[in-house]
């Protein structure tokens, strides 16, 4: 059988990039005190899923559109309101989550909500990549901005950052990788891939440099780990992605900087 | 005071959404004049700052002397323990070359260049103590050799011995390296030692001139709303 058709390399190799992808962004997001934000918007992708299978598409697309929305809702709220986007994020997805579940066509509902990496094919594949090449590529331009604004949103301008400019880029890119990972892990347990390896590199890095590495490396592992368990074990690989994060994060609290 | 203006700000105005933040301020520096913006909490002195560096819409003018190059210590940067970013890693966002980072950290006070090198450099710059954070900071404003620094107080986090010494620090780089200085400071000690010149902000200028001279009981009554107690107090120090 061809490499590229077949179905366990098409896994791995979807597996590991939107693991290294993950890793990577969630290491900035637990930077910005996001960490919660990959778990809400990822529950908004569920209705564009929903959508996007009723009307026969990719729900792939279906997924991108709903974050978009998400996002720029998030970036519109964080600038133009002084109201605690905290509640209102909280309330306007766990609503677009229960839209989501009601129109769902029944026999794709639980492969959108734990994911299914098993039914990948080559064309998937494609779009993982190159999405996430375009991820990184965004990332190696914002991301210096990016960790100067944690630090001070107006040292970060006085060195000509433009904060509102790059945060709306980051959104952008959570959502992208968020609407990529949906395959792999679904809309539950997506949020859980984004912050559970960063959070393991935070555990045992000082410079920002290990942190970044290890967190993409611990996204990738797991990934790796969990498809090569789930096809050992015959179990639903998304869930083992994410307990193989968990098993990763457990150990480096043994060795916490 | 000699020289030309290096700064001349003619009716400067702020607003955010209506509400008046800053109003009609005229004022100017000179070459190496260390010039104090006092008032009290929420008079807009940050505001100012940050009209300063275009980092907020004002209308009036401000006007910088051609090719000046601006240097800027935030009152609030966000530096927790569990940061993951070395000291390193935070001068590098400015300047790659170790040597100009190492000059940098000894001439805010950081001398011993193995020290440096082997634990102030991989350290992560949340585990270092609020005193030494602040120089780290001065010393990142000061790498590239700006003309003019601006230095916001930080309202916490530094004890007052700590302080002092920062403002002596601030003091011999300014004399060093000849540039000028416009801080914050919500200590009027602190206003009396080191600057030459002070403009009272609380929503417009309250006065403006020399510390000795424009620091009387009237205007000081005027700036904090009545409360010389505060000013008596800062002198029972």
């Amino acid at each position: 059988m061809n490499i590229i058709t077949n179905p366990l390399f098409l896994q791995f190799l979807v597996g590991i990039t939107i693991g290294l992808g993950a890793g990577y962004l969630g290491s900035f997001m637990i930077l910005k005190r996001m960490s919660l934000v990959g778990d809400a918007i990822s529950h908004v992708a569920l209705p564009g899923i929903a959508v996007a299978l009723i009307f026969k598409i990719n729900p792939f697309l279906g997924a991108f559109a709903a974050l978009l929305l998400a996002v720029v809702a998030i970036w519109f709220l964080e600038k133009k309101t002084n109201l605690p986007s905290e509640t209102l994020v909280g309330i306007f997805f766990a609503l677009s989550l229960a839209v989501g579940i009601l129109i769902t066509p029944q026999p794709e509902l639980l492969e959108a909500l734990f994911g299914d990496i098993t039914k990948i094919g080559p064309f998937d594949a494609l779009i993982t990549l190159v999405l996430t090449v375009i991820m990184f590529l965004v990332m190696f331009k914002i991301h210096r901005g990016l960790t100067l604004s944690v630090i001070s949103k107006e040292l970060a301008q006085s060195m000509g950052v433009n904060v509102s400019k790059s945060s709306f880029l980051f959104l952008l890119l959570i959502a992208l990788v968020v609407a990529l990972g949906l395959k792999v892990v679904g809309v539950f347990l997506m949020g859980a891939l984004v912050i559970v390896p960063a959070a393991a590199a935070k555990n045992i890095s000082i410079s920002l440099g290990d942190f970044i590495k290890l967190s993409a490396f611990f996204g990738g592992i797991s990934a790796l780990g969990g498809i090569l368990l789930a096809n050992y074990l015959n179990l639903h690989p998304g869930p083992i992605v994410v307990l193989t994060s968990g098993a990763i994060f457990l150990l480096t609290l043994l060795f916490k900087k | 005071m000699s020289g030309e203006p290096i700064l001349t700000v003619e009716n400067l105005g702020v607003k955010f959404d209506n509400n008046e933040v800053l109003r009609g301020l005229n004022f100017f520096i000179q070459k190496e004049d260390v010039l104090a913006i006092v008032g009290p909490n929420g008079a807009g002195k940050s505001v100012l700052l940050r009209a300063l560096l275009g980092l907020v819409p004002y209308s009036g003018k401000i006007n910088w002397a051609p090719g000046i190059k601006i240097g800027y210590v935030p009152q609030k940067f966000n530096i927790d323990k569990d940061l993951p970013l070395s000291v390193e890693e935070f001068f590098k966002f400015k300047e790659k070359k170790l040597e100009k980072i190492i000059s940098a950290l000894k001439s805010v006070g950081i001398t011993d260049e193995h020290h440096i090198e082997h634990h102030i450099l991989k350290q992560r710059l949340g585990w270092l103590s609020g005193g030494q954070i602040q120089r780290i900071l001065i010393a990142w404003s000061i790498i590239d050799n700006p003309d003019v620094l601006l230095f916001d107080e930080p309202t916490a986090g530094i004890d007052v011995g700590g302080e002092e010494t920062i403002y002596n620090l601030l003091k011999k780089l300014k004399d060093e390296r000849g540039f000028t200085v416009l801080l914050i400071s919500h200590d009027l000690n602190i206003v009396y030692k080191y600057a030459n010149s002070v403009i009272c902000v609380n929503k417009e200028m309250v006065c403006h001139g020399e510390p000795n001279t424009v620091l009387d009981p009237a205007s000081l009554a005027k700036l904090y709303g009545g409360e010389t107690s505060f000013y008596k107090h800062e002198h029972n120090h």
